[in-house]
């Protein structure tokens, strides 16, 4: 037997966590040095992954399959594409960073009893671990069932590290905050778990189907694949119709989609900005991964359905979010709204359904994590240093920290897609391919780049320039440690904006293979058309 | 030699590289650093230039590729540069005048703490617009074509500390990003159309193309147009560049007067086949270039602010050239060559305006200044011979390029040519006077001094040579480039093969309209002479008639921008911001609430029962587990 390497990958964070959380109390610097030793050795895996896929293989790679329990078809199938590999190494390549930025997010605060049984840093810590552990599963499972009991998972210690180690800096005081905190936790859990129920209703109505057709209920994607392939699985019409907006339903939710998408600025405003970074940019994504996995592979025709209502629905997404992200006061809000009106480009590129688009959409999945993490990272120094989020507790912070708010307007030029970033390829990718099936809607899509600048150029007008505010005086520059945390970000978004070519040259077989589970191809240009 | 053209590119994007990320160390060499790169990318530049003259007409294109930027199914964009003599025009251009305010720059901007910023910044703006010129496709264009909007964005912004400069460096990038909307959108419509965005596969089948797909290459057309507007302030999205005076002067002569500006010309120049095949997009072209010179022109008469009336001025120069531009062949070249030479003599005067506030205290007001020929001869000579280049003195660079494009717009022939010609000839009687008008304000008649707001007394004083020298090189360009340029029709015959030439059918002799400008020249000088000249200029505005005050608030264009898009705008956020947390959360959370009585089980939680989610969650896979064993019962 060859050596799991998916596995490992996963349970190396695993297994992070229980070190982690085991480590004594008072040994604080110890539990987080461990944490982030974990997660580096994660970042090793997933980069062996990387580079031991071949992108011309198979189209599944480092499989394994185990029976789990025979009875119900349940089997522990993990393998990984192109789109789910270079997931999985963006999970692990984040992971480092959120730890290192909230360092002392969850220190415990001067007043607090010392004698607490309670250990909020090896919580944290621990709790961070096992989110990637649970994301990397779900970037990896290739059976039905095993992706969704991760999918679930992931919402525990989430719903923790939101609701118990959330932003101390909070216009209302401490107890506000934590009201607020508990708040936006539980919505975050009811509306997730509201998506996960009804997808749970269509992943057991997938196995009825399948045991009705085939003798014997499945859940493998695999096993799915073949039998329809083949002929010998085929599902009515109406019934794909219903099981895809179950899964799907899950998915935007996650996403998040419009109108579905209010349960992120609270998760995201309340929690610390590690944490809301750990949401954006790593757990949301298994919602658009889902989509082109699950929704596009199983439900091919379903999804060619439906895709005109969800395109609208991406479209007002992009808009909304960021005519929202122009109208807030608190930066950190402003920065998940941004995020709902990114999620909409990423849903619209998988379903205009062209290669450009999917390619644009699987690239802007890492990109957007890349830089949302380095603009909500900074974002978060810079809240931490002012104890506050409100835009207008900010000003003319350039005069007196000039690190901080360059590395902060790059953050924001990533966020806006300027050439040369790497959001920018994408983003353009994502426009062009929805252009070229639905030229209406790539133009409105369009309007997107000027409501982003918009939005972070007030941003940055308002919190960097202008003069030195009150309370903004003695703002100290960037420490080593963010200085760690934001360079090798920014170094990445330069590279993949002017070569992003390792990254779509593994994803761009995989695209291509949704394409065809679907049976789209691409429009021809206009001119090759006609001779 | 090809590698040359990367490197061209890379010097100054190196010395953007290494000022912005050196440090305080750099502080006291920063500025030479910069100055040095932007220097060999000029030597680059000639390198190439020189190897060039050396080949035919027809075989001066020199091609390099690079690496494939973004490879995906069927989107192939790449990183290669294409130098021709168009994009060899701009490159000496650039880098020439480009060399040329750095080392103005290092006086004018000694004082400033951030100095070696500033030269990091005007090092990326070479690099991002060198790269827009010399792109072999319309993808990585975009890519110069954003740079030069963030260089532009970073320098106007330079004064962060200034509200008002903050906000004029994020209104003109903002703006900027409307138009870019037109360059996207043409990409995407150049891409399903051709399936492509390069240069050698779209302009060559343009032509035929635009028999089967007439309309989406005249879309093509408008949406160039709407880029050039945005990057080269023409009217509608010209509101940015008056406010984008905000900028250290040395900015304002480099990138909005002398190169970014004119990248819309530049666009529409190397676009030529696609305009050449759509008549309409054409049309448009050649009514935003008249209106905007017009316009231009008119509010520069009205603007006390020296800069700003320097801001309308390009306007309107840039409307010639875009003018010219949208008369198809019968104008590219001189629309080219207008660019040049007004390159020179614009920043010519930027720079001698800025000389001026430099002895002034930063006064930027003309109606504070008055005599100061003889305070400043260097300023006052260069500036004046910038002066006589622009209004189209005879023998100056500006008579032959402007008098070209007067007589291509009455070749354009028909009641469009007689619009077009007699726009341009107003417009150069206007030119005539409110150029006179800056001239007489600032160097004649009385002192109006006045101290600054620190009650400082102004002491007007001739600039330090790194000043000077830049301001008597541009003066030489302002005085003998249009005559270089005309002698055997040198300009035509180099950018030819290019942009390609037709005469036209003029219904008036080049005679006639050169006679006719002349005369709009002379009536132009006379009214500001009688105005300005004779009379004392009162140091506080009169309140004026009607059209100046209109012609003081730009037309009333911000005027407009504010009650229907600010504010319509901000009262949309708003709105929406409201109805996000009554409507769209609460139907979704009540939707919620009532399918699945969620809203109990909410406060429940809320009151801290979280266990009871595990539970549930628990419960809720045992039932999983029990339906699946029934169903495999069954």
């Amino acid at each position: 037997m060859s050596f799991p390497l998916l596995t490992v990958t996963a349970a190396v964070p695993a297994v992070g966590a229980v070190v982690t959380a085991a480590v004594p109390a008072a040994q604080r610097t110890t539990a987080k040095y461990t944490a982030l030793l974990f997660s580096l050795a994660t970042l090793v895996f997933a980069a062996v992954a990387l580079v031991r896929f071949d992108p011309d293989g198979d189209r599944y790679q480092l499989t394994e399959s185990h029976a789990w329990i025979k009875d119900f078809g349940l089997r522990y199938d993990l393998g990984v594409d192109g789109i789910a590999v270079v997931m999985v190494a963006l999970t692990a390549l984040l992971i480092p960073f959120v730890m290192l930025a909230g360092w002392h997010d969850a220190d415990p605060l001067e007043d607090a009893n010392p004698n607490r049984r309670w250990r909020p840093t090896q919580g944290f810590f621990a709790l961070i671990l096992l989110v990637e552990a649970m994301v990397v599963l779900s970037f990896e499972a290739t059976d039905v069932f095993l992706f969704y009991i991760f999918f679930e998972a992931m919402l525990i210690p989430m719903y923790f590290l939101i609701g118990g180690f959330g932003d101390r800096a909070h216009a209302g005081g401490e107890e506000e905050a934590a009201r607020q905190r508990s708040y936006a936790a539980v919505k975050f859990l009811l509306y997730n778990l509201a998506g996960g129920l009804i997808m749970l209703a269509a992943v057991i109505g997938l196995y009825v189907v399948t045991a009705h057709q085939l003798g014997t209920g499945t859940f493998s994607l695999q096993e799915i694949l073949s039998a329809r392939a083949s002929g010998k699985l085929d599902i009515e019409t109406s019934t794909e119709r219903w099981l895809f907006l179950g899964f799907f339903f899950a998915f935007a939710v996650k996403a998040p989609l419009w109108p579905l998408h209010t349960w992120l600025p609270n998760a995201m405003g309340e929690s610390t900005a590690p944490v809301a970074v750990l949401i954006t940019a790593v757990v949301d994504k298994v919602g658009t991964f889902a989509m082109l996995r699950f929704c596009l592979q199983l439900f091919p025709e379903a999804s060619k359905w439906a895709a005109p209502v969800i395109l609208v629905l991406a479209l007002i997404s992009i808009i909304y979010g960021a005519l929202l992200a122009v109208g807030q006061r608190d930066i950190k809000r402003l920065i998940a709204y941004a995020s709902v009106s990114h999620f909409g480009f990423i849903i619209l590129g998988i379903f205009a359904m062209t290669s450009q688009g999917q390619s644009g959409a699987t690239l802007y999945m890492v990109n957007h994590g890349i830089s949302t993490a380095a603009l909500m990272l900074v974002a978060g120094f810079l809240i931490t240093r002012r104890g506050s989020r409100l835009i207008a507790d900010f000003g003319g912070v350039q005069k007196v920290a000039p690190i901080l708010a360059g590395t902060f307007l790059i953050g924001g030029l990533a966020t806006l897609s300027l050439p040369g970033l790497a959001p920018f390829v994408s983003e353009f990718l994502v426009l062009v391919g929805t252009f070229s099936r639905y030229p209406v809607l790539g133009i409105i899509a369009t309007l997107g780049i000027v409501l982003a600048a918009l939005y972070v150029l007030v941003l940055y007008q308002r919190t960097m320039t202008g003069p030195v505010k009150a309370g903004i005086e003695g703002m100290t520059d960037l420490k080593a440690r963010e200085l760690l945390v934001v360079t090798p970000l920014i170094a990445l978004l330069l590279f993949l904006g002017v070569y992003p070519k390792p990254v779509t040259d593994i994803v761009n077989p995989s695209v291509h293979h949704t394409l065809s589970d679907v049976h789209k191809t691409d429009p021809k240009p206009a001119l090759e058309a006609k001779k | 030699m090809e590698t040359l053209i990367g490197l061209l590119v890379a010097a100054p994007l190196l010395g953007a590289g290494v000022l912005l990320t050196g440090g305080k160390r750099l502080d006291r060499v920063g500025h030479w650093i910069g100055t040095l790169l932007a220097l060999l990318s000029f030597v680059f530049g000639a390198v190439l230039f020189t190897n060039m003259l050396g080949k035919d007409a027809d075989a001066r294109t020199l091609n390099s590729h690079l690496f494939t930027w973004v490879p995906v199914d069927g989107f192939q964009a790449d990183v290669g540069f294409q130098l021709d003599q168009l994009s060899m025009t701009f490159v000496l251009l650039i880098t020439g005048v480009g060399t040329l305010i750095h080392i103005y720059s290092i006086g004018y901007m000694a004082h400033d703490e951030r100095r070696r910023r500033f030269f990091g910044y005007l090092n990326l703006f070479l690099a991002a617009m060198l790269l827009l010129v010399v792109a072999d496709n319309y993808f990585l264009l975009y890519a110069g074509w954003e740079g030069v909007g963030l260089a532009s964005y970073l320098l106007i912004g330079f004064w962060q500390h200034k509200p008002s400069a903050a906000t004029a460096a994020k209104k003109a990038f903002i703006v900027n990003r409307v138009g870019d909307i037109g360059l996207s959108v043409a990409i995407m419509l150049m891409f399903t159309t051709f399936g492509s965005f390069a240069f050698n596969q779209v302009l060559p089948q343009a032509q035929q193309a635009s028999t089967t797909q007439h309309a989406t290459i005249t879309g093509i057309g408008f949406m160039l147009l709407l880029a050039a507007c945005g990057k080269s302030a023409q009217v509608p999205l010209q509101s940015w560049l008056g406010d984008a005076m905000e900028g250290p002067t040395p900015v304002s002569a480099l990138i909005h007067a002398a190169t970014m500006v004119t990248a819309g010309v530049y666009l529409i120049t190397r676009s030529g086949a696609i305009f050449n095949a759509a008549p309409d997009a054409q049309t448009a072209v050649v009514t935003v270039g008249a209106v905007t010179l017009l316009f231009g022109a008119i509010v520069g008469c009205a603007k006390d602010d020296i800069k700003k009336a320097l801001a309308g001025s390009t306007m309107s120069q840039i409307g010639y050239m875009i003018m010219a531009a949208g008369l198809g062949p019968i104008g590219y070249v001189f629309a080219i060559m207008h660019l040049v030479t007004h390159g020179f003599f614009k920043a010519g005067l930027f720079l001698g305006a800025g000389s001026v506030m430099h002895g002034m205290n930063d006064e930027v007001d003309m109606r504070r200044y008055g005599g100061l020929r003889k305070y400043m001869p260097v300023t006052f000579v260069t500036f004046g011979l910038g002066y006589l280049a622009i209004i189209g003195f005879p023998g100056l660079s500006g008579f032959f390029s402007k008098d070209k494009i007067i007589e291509a717009a009455f070749a354009k022939g028909g009641t469009e040519g007689w619009i077009l010609g007699g726009a341009a000839l107003l417009g150069a009687a206007i030119t005539a006077f409110y150029m006179t008008r800056v001239m007489l304000m600032t160097f004649f008649g009385e002192k109006r001094w006045q101290p600054d707001a620190e009650g400082h007394e102004p002491h007007p004083h001739e600039s330090p040579s790194s000043m000077t020298i830049p301001m008597i090189i541009l003066a030489f360009g302002s005085v003998f480039a249009g005559a270089f340029f005309s002698i055997n029709d040198r300009f035509l015959k180099w950018l030819e093969p290019v942009t390609g030439h037709s005469e036209g059918d003029s219904p008036v002799s080049a005679g006639t309209v050169t006679g006719a400008t002349m005369v709009c020249l002379v009536v132009g000088v006379g009214i500001a002479w009688l105005i300005y000249g004779r009379r004392p200029v009162p140091a506080v505005a009169p309140r004026g008639s009607l059209a100046t005050r209109a012609a003081r608030r730009d037309l009333y264009q911000d005027d407009f921008n504010h009650v229907v898009l600010v504010r319509g705008g901000e009262h949309l956020t708003r709105s929406l911001v409201y109805l996000d947390h009554s409507l769209v959360d609460g139907v979704v959370n009540g939707t919620a609430a009532s399918v699945g009585g969620l809203s109990g089980r909410l406060r429940k939680l809320q009151n801290g029962y979280v266990r009871s989610y595990a539970v549930s969650m628990l419960g809720g896979t045992a039932v999983l587990v029990a339906a699946t064993l029934l169903m495999r019962a069954v």
